[in-house]
């Protein structure tokens, strides 16, 4: 049983693992990219789409993470070459991410859909408990632990890492010591898009290997949160992601228990957790103000 | 080649007029090339979605009843918005709006008379109000985000309401669909100048010219604007930016609230799971095209009407999925943003030759 909810849990905290730490890296870079719910659908029904049409979940996946990063792309050239309004420009990411998924994904609606095969550890996966729930799961997972290892060595153990956290605490001085600011912005976009398309064909490919309109259902948003919770530190998004994704799965397991609490209520948990949590963490000023870029979401129009 | 900005001395108002038409006209071209790509005529596509509604009298009505909670809410989020307040939950404040201004019509049906339709309208301001004071309130007491925490409230909002319709407000001679009861006629909104419009559109037209009003002429209308631009002068003005917060949101959620009532009163006549096709959202993009001027939203609210009606047309009449309209509308949304740059910025094309020859005069 517990063996069983672990499970759940791992697959619940996966999309919102990788989408987190693709946005903690844009918002190290002090760009605030609101569209990761618009860029995360595009990658699940692209994911589904490529997928199904070619038969390779690779492919599928790899197309996902394509159609991630040309979504942020186009973020990336309004609010850094044009200079628009970032939280506008994110937010009108998501609609059209959300509007475009479902005028393409309306010929995938109730296709049966492809999963990704587990990746079996040698020998590590043998061990009794700890092999099935931690090594017996798809290439997804394993990456989506590896991207928080890489992320937080090349930001705090890398000179790359250094140049682009100061871009984000001050593009004023970045932007004189020679780096192109918006140069490095528009690679940490980039990444987060790459990201957010990951997480959502894990979403279309893994998690529920179908296409639902709207499937990722504020996931997105969910891991923008995250990345407050874990004060934009990698490793706590780690904590963070699991500890949604256990709420997630409440209702799954609740409801197979048999308790008689609404669904409804259980449903709205997620949400309800994340501002719990938004208000426990700004509350706390001393914690909030020593990791938060202090560029983030201030444009930058550099004087030549 | 690289693109460059230059800084206008002052805001163009020339462009601040244009920017929006232009949005507008590279929206029609980009959507004539999905027509294209989908196998249609990109001239009839573009005719069968924009102007054919205007040319009906059904589908002009029905322009107007989709255009009425656009404008609605769109008005109350230009409050937020000019204040610097990113309230993006409207769609949630619709639906508490609705549920507070049905509970009259739902649990005491035999309460029919005068008071029954303004007491109704009065509980959905109150609603929405509410909910949208919530985000508020720990903007301003937690110092909390509020574009995620207004958003989240969305999803719990438009989980009530499925749990409030499957549940203990669900018809009791309903044979069991997930349906309130539906409302009396004297909760009903009455339609005016021979059913052309409905009451909620002519509400509608009264509350954004009050606020047209307030905002060009009256301190509390400096006041949002100063506080949206500059929060440090606003505050040697005396203004408080937490009073702000909360009136702003107040005043959004009050009318999404009001919309939200509105839409259940005169449109759907009962609650249902779902009761807006994401008016709450697209409202944000009404705000931006009509440039968070109330007489620009009336103007913005009825393209974007048009965009649910022609996705309506073009998927019956040439078969091109209804989901056209969101794909048209969030590229709507991206042009306006993109456009607005040219109020601030000239953009000036630097080729390799030119940028020798304009070195030295950008640095007078």
């Amino acid at each position: 049983m517990f063996e069983a909810v672990l499970l759940t849990v791992i697959t619940a905290a996966t999309p919102l693992l990788i989408a987190a730490i693709g946005e903690l890296v844009v918002e190290r870079s002090g760009v605030l990219n609101l569209g990761v719910e618009g860029m995360m659908i595009m990658g699940a029904v692209i994911g589904f789409a490529v997928a199904n049409q070619t038969g390779s979940g690779t492919i599928g996946v790899v197309a996902a993470i394509v159609a991630g990063m040309a979504m942020s792309a186009l973020f990336g050239f309004l609010v850094l070459v044009l200079v628009a309004n970032q939280v506008a420009t994110g937010l009108a990411l998501t609609i059209l991410g959300l509007g475009l998924s479902g005028m393409i994904g309306e010929a995938y609606i109730g296709v049966p859909g492809l999963r990704i095969p587990e990746l079996y550890i040698p020998y590590l996966s043998e061990i009794p408990f700890i092999g099935p729930v931690f090594f017996q799961q798809d290439a997804i997972v394993y990456l989506g632990f590896a991207l928080v290892i890489g992320v937080a060595y090349t930001l705090f153990r890398t000179r790359a890492g250094l140049i682009l956290r100061a871009v984000g605490d001050n593009h004023g001085s970045a932007h004189a010591l020679g780096y192109s600011v918006l140069k490095i912005r528009f690679l940490a976009v980039l990444f987060g898009g790459a990201c957010a398309g990951l997480a959502g064909a894990y979403m279309s490919l893994a998690y529920t290997p179908q296409w639902v309109e709207n499937m990722t259902a504020g996931r997105g948003w969910i891991a923008l949160a995250l990345v407050v919770f874990a004060s934009w530190l990698p490793y706590r998004v780690v904590v963070g992601a699991y500890l949604f994704g256990a709420v997630s799965v409440l209702n799954l397991h609740a409801q197979a228990i048999g308790l008689g609490i609404p669904s409804q209520f259980l449903s709205s948990l997620p949400y309800l957790a994340t501002i719990a949590v938004l208000v426990l963490i700004s509350a706390n000023r001393r914690l909030t103000l020593v990791n938060t870029p202090a560029c983030l979401g201030k444009p930058f129009v550099p004087d030549r | 080649m690289r693109i460059e900005l230059v800084k206008r001395k002052e805001h163009s108002e020339l462009m601040s007029l244009m920017s929006p038409l232009i949005a507008v006209a590279l929206t029609a071209i980009s959507a004539g090339i999905i027509f294209a790509i989908s196998g249609i005529n990109p001239l009839e596509g573009l005719y069968k979605f924009f102007i054919d509604p205007l040319t009906q009298q059904w589908s002009l009505e029905a322009t107007i009843d989709k255009a009425t909670p656009l404008i609605l809410i769109g008005c109350g989020l230009s409050v937020c918005y000019l204040s610097n307040n990113w309230n993006i939950g409207a769609e949630g404040q619709f639906v508490v709006g609705a549920l507070f201004g049905s509970f009259l019509p739902i649990l005491f049906p035999e309460f029919e008379n005068a008071l029954t339709l303004p007491l109704m309208l009065i509980f959905g301001v109150i609603g929405g109000a509410l909910w949208g004071l919530i985000p508020a309130l720990l903007k301003t007491r937690f110092n909390t985000n509020e574009i995620l925490t207004s958003l989240m409230l969305v999803y719990v909002a438009g989980l009530l309401l499925d749990y409030l319709v499957r549940g203990p407000w669900r018809d009791p001679d309903g044979y069991n669909f997930p349906e309130s009861r539906i409302f009396s006629d004297a909760a009903t909104l009455p339609e005016v100048f021979g059913g052309f419009m409905s009451m909620s559109a002519v509400i509608t037209l009264v509350i954004a010219i009050i606020l047209a009003v307030v905002l060009a002429k009256t301190v509390k209308g400096f006041e949002i604007r100063v506080m949206g631009e500059s929060p440090r002068a606003g505050s040697f003005a005396g203004f408080s930016s937490k009073r702000l917060t909360l009136f702003a949101f107040a005043i959004a959620g009050g009318l999404a609230g009001l919309a939200g009532t509105m839409e259940v009163s005169g449109g759907l006549n009962q609650l249902l799971p779902s009761i807006s096709p994401g008016y709450g959202f697209t409202a944000i993009i009404v705000a931006f095209l009509g440039r968070l001027n109330p007489i620009g939203i009336i103007v913005a609210g009825f393209v974007l009407a048009l965009s649910y009606i022609g996705g309506e047309g073009v998927q019956s009449a040439m078969g091109v999925s209804n989901k056209i309209a969101s794909v048209i509308q969030g590229l709507l949304l991206f042009f306006v943003l993109a456009c607005d740059t040219l109020i601030l910025y000239r953009i000036r094309i630097v080729t390799r030759r030119s940028s020798a020859a304009t070195g030295e005069a950008s640095h007078v």
